[in-house]
């Protein structure tokens, strides 16, 4: 793929939007830059063609929400990841079919899909704990997982591969991040993301966990978006932040806040090669687009959204960014500068 | 002190406040200990309890009694069949379908209350608005006319990490206040002094008896009979304190229950049951979920749902279930709209209530909601109704009166009634 277009996140503007009828929980572009995919408040995965915007649904494999989504390389089949526990495969393009796989892959939510970068091996996590590993035969999903990785102590709510492929990251509702061989085995304990996680005394309960997961281009960074700061649990009273991390020696290189201290949670974090991690979040203060440049703890720009923002994915080219709100829209934003 | 305070949502009805609990306290205090009306000898001795689980903050109907499984405001849970055939509860309780068929639902609760110190108020009481204090708990009342004169031990048990009411005894007096556990530990300050042998501590005790009673014989009043209880029942723990220890109950048992707090409070209910404690009320905090309530469902039942269903389990298999009533309940439920944060607000208008065990048709549904769960649909009720349900199950005439120093007063809303049907 050539070097993609320089973007100026100043000059963003929304090119094209698309109403559902339920609030939007996911989405995700495919590679060949035809598609979008969201998961809502239903048990379907919805399809968007880019050109036109013309929707169409994948259903009858799913009975809870879709909150993960994934593609093969070649853009010839999606995967999707459910509520309620199932993994499925879906051929992308065309009228919708029937699921080519439909695997009870998880004990309770399924929260991730990650697809290695040379299609061949499929990753999931979940409220049971486990990472596990999917071989890509022949284009289809194996039936059983090839690795069933063990270690977390909580619900594991991201997963991620190294660009490279090298190796596989996962984190969970304490924000303990592990890394796990090409094989799925678990390779060590990477370090934990502590802003994004508390123990609420006065509620009796957890407040936190990965929200959203990707690593810097070059493998050097991983980062883990959720809450901070919380004051209030169940108010969901926080910052969205964002723990960037060190691959290396999993120490925290920077946390990412909002400028202005705004409420809400960091539902979707990109890495852009012009050095800048992408953003969106949702709560009390609404829903935003953010941009930080690399190295920096406040954003440089902020987009105001009409709604919270619950997951958020760049195009292939780099140059738009999908954002799946709660009023039930899918809104497509270009990066690039405005035409004169 | 005990607070109703919810910080979630801040409102001023959340505070108790302290001059409020003391004075009327003081109240209680002036108007306790008196005699029994004739209603209540008649369920005294009986061993009818009651066993309350407060789920405090309002935990979801939709996630629990009464789920809507692909609607708009379902949620992202499914439901499972349970032991009585043709009904479902939500995923989240895999232990407790399986006990449904000794327990019973009201999915048809309604009400104005959609603020906590108020719905707190309203379903410990059984009426409308009370003021703090005026009105006892139902805790007080199961003791007023359960437990037997002689009994040892309170009759009126709290077990709570955090939140719930203070066991406002009101007119009924201090002897059937709430007495609170923390922490599934024995009451604080029930061991004696390591320097005080038992022989020095019933002499000293019996110096104290003698100059109360000659202070009593010439200036006897309601607050000297209070404080007199209260040493008394002070004596009583010190001698009873074993009862609280759940470190005594088997390994086996605590793993059963879990090690979690509300694990080893179910345990301790437990014993207190089968010790004759005529009411405990176990607290489950907290289920204000406003924000992310399906990540934070799946956290607290996934605590509730074992013990509880070990916990009438192991009362079926005891022989105490059918003595014993359990309700499990919040001041209200959840708004079947899902919020912009994954969260579901303050709902009194269509809510849900269990009950089973003693006096209760196992496996009863009653009422209905609308298909997305906004509206009940089929015979409405309140805490009014659930109030006089309770007693009627252990066997009291809910519309009988208390007679306390020469006043009548309703044990339960006069204009309310018991929900027949739901009774065996």
């Amino acid at each position: 793929m050539p070097d993609p277009a320089p973007i100026d996140p100043a000059a963003a503007h929304e090119i094209a939007s698309h109403k559902h009828d339920r609030p939007l929980v996911s989405c995700a572009w495919d590679p060949l830059g035809k598609f979008v995919l969201f998961g809502s408040e239903d048990s379907a995965v919805h399809r968007l063609g880019i050109d036109g915007m013309a929707a169409a649904a994948f259903t009858g494999a799913h009975d809870s929400w879709v909150r993960a989504l994934g593609f093969s390389p070649d853009g010839r089949f999606c995967f999707s990841g459910g509520y309620d526990g199932r993994l499925c495969q879906w051929t992308l393009d065309g009228e919708p079919a029937p699921p080519l796989r439909a695997l009870q892959a998880h004990d309770g939510w399924l929260r991730a899909i990650a697809v290695s970068p040379d299609g061949t091996k499929l990753a999931t996590s979940g409220n049971d704990k486990l990472v596990k590993l999917w071989t890509i035969v022949d284009g289809l999903i194996a039936e059983t997982p090839t690795a069933i990785g063990t270690g977390h102590e909580s619900h594991v709510y991201e997963v991620a591969w190294k660009p490279d492929g090298s190796g596989l990251a996962s984190c969970d509702l304490k924000g303990n991040v592990k890394e796990w061989s090409p094989a799925g085995a678990l390779v060590r304990d990477v370090g934990k993301a502590e802003a994004l996680w508390k123990y609420d005394e006065g509620f009796r309960a957890d407040i936190g966990g990965a929200r959203a997961i990707a690593f810097r281009a070059d493998g050097a960074q991983l980062a883990v978006g959720g809450i901070t700061a919380v004051t209030n649990a169940f108010a969901g009273v926080g910052h969205p932040g964002v723990s960037v991390l060190e691959w290396g020696d999993g120490k925290l290189a920077t946390l990412l806040e909002p400028k202005e201290k705004q409420q809400g949670v960091c539902w979707g974090i990109a890495w852009h090669p012009q050095g800048i991690w992408v953003q969106v979040a949702g709560g009390g203060s609404g829903g935003w687009l953010r941009f930080f440049k690399a190295g920096e703890a406040n954003e440089f720009h902020a987009v105001k959204l009409p709604a919270n923002g619950r997951s958020l994915a760049l195009s292939p080219d780099k140059s738009k960014v999908a954002v799946a709100l709660a009023d039930g829209h899918l809104k497509i934003f270009s990066l690039l500068p405005k035409p004169a | 002190m005990p607070s109703n305070t919810n910080p979630a949502c801040g409102s001023a009805d959340h505070a108790l406040s302290r001059r409020a609990l003391l004075g009327g306290m003081a109240a209680a205090a002036a108007t306790g200990l008196v005699r029994r009306p004739a209603l209540a000898k008649s369920v005294q001795g009986s061993g009818k309890r009651v066993l309350q689980i407060f789920l405090h903050g309002g935990v979801s109907q939709l996630e629990t009694w009464d789920p809507k499984p692909g609607t708009a405001t379902g949620g992202p849970f499914r439901a499972i069949p349970t032991s009585v055939p043709g009904l479902h509860i939500s995923e989240l309780l895999p232990h407790t379908a399986l006990q449904m068929h000794r327990l019973g639902l009201i999915r048809s609760m309604t009400n104005a209350s959609d603020d906590h110190g108020r719905g707190q108020r309203e379903i410990f009481s059984g009426r409308n608005q009370p003021a703090p204090l005026d009105i006892p708990d139902l805790g007080a009342v199961v003791a007023k006319t359960c437990m037997p004169d002689d009994f040892p031990l309170p009759g009126h048990v709290l077990i709570r990490g955090a939140g719930g009411g203070p066991g406002n005894a009101s007119y009924l007096g201090p002897r059937y206040a709430g007495v609170i556990m923390e922490d599934a530990k024995p009451p604080a300050f029930t061991d004696r002094p390591e320097g005080l042998s038992p022989e020095a501590d019933r002499r000293r005790s019996g110096l104290r008896s003698r100059f109360n009673d000659r202070f009593a014989s010439r200036r006897r009043t309601a607050d000297t009979e209070a404080y007199t209880f209260s040493y008394g029942q002070a004596l009583d723990l010190l001698d009873q304190r074993k009862v609280f220890d759940v470190s005594l109950e088997s390994a086996r048992d605590q793993e059963r229950y879990g090690k979690h707090e509300f694990g080893r409070h179910c345990l301790m209910a437990r014993r207190l049951l089968e010790h004759g404690v005529s009411f405990v009320q176990v607290n489950h905090s907290n289920y204000d979920t406003h924000f992310e309530n399906f990540d934070f469902h799946i956290e607290q039942l996934g605590e509730f749902d074992q013990p509880f269903a070990t916990l009438v389990s192991d009362l079926a298999a005891r022989g105490l279930l059918e003595d014993t009533l359990v309700c499990v309940m919040s001041e209200f439920g959840r708004t079947p709209r899902i919020n912009a944060g994954y969260g579901r607000d303050h709902w009194g208008k269509s809510w849900s209530v269990l009950l089973g065990g003693a006096g209760i048709q196992p496996g009863a549904v009653i009422g209905a909601t609308s298909a997305d769960g906004t509206e009940v649909t089929d015979r409405p009720v309140d805490h009014g109704h659930v109030f006089h349900t309770i007693l009627q199950g252990v066997g009291v005439d809910s519309t009988a009166d208390f007679h306390i120093g020469g006043s009548d007063f309703p044990i339960a809303d006069p204009a309310k009634e018991p929900i027949r049907e739901m009774l065996a």
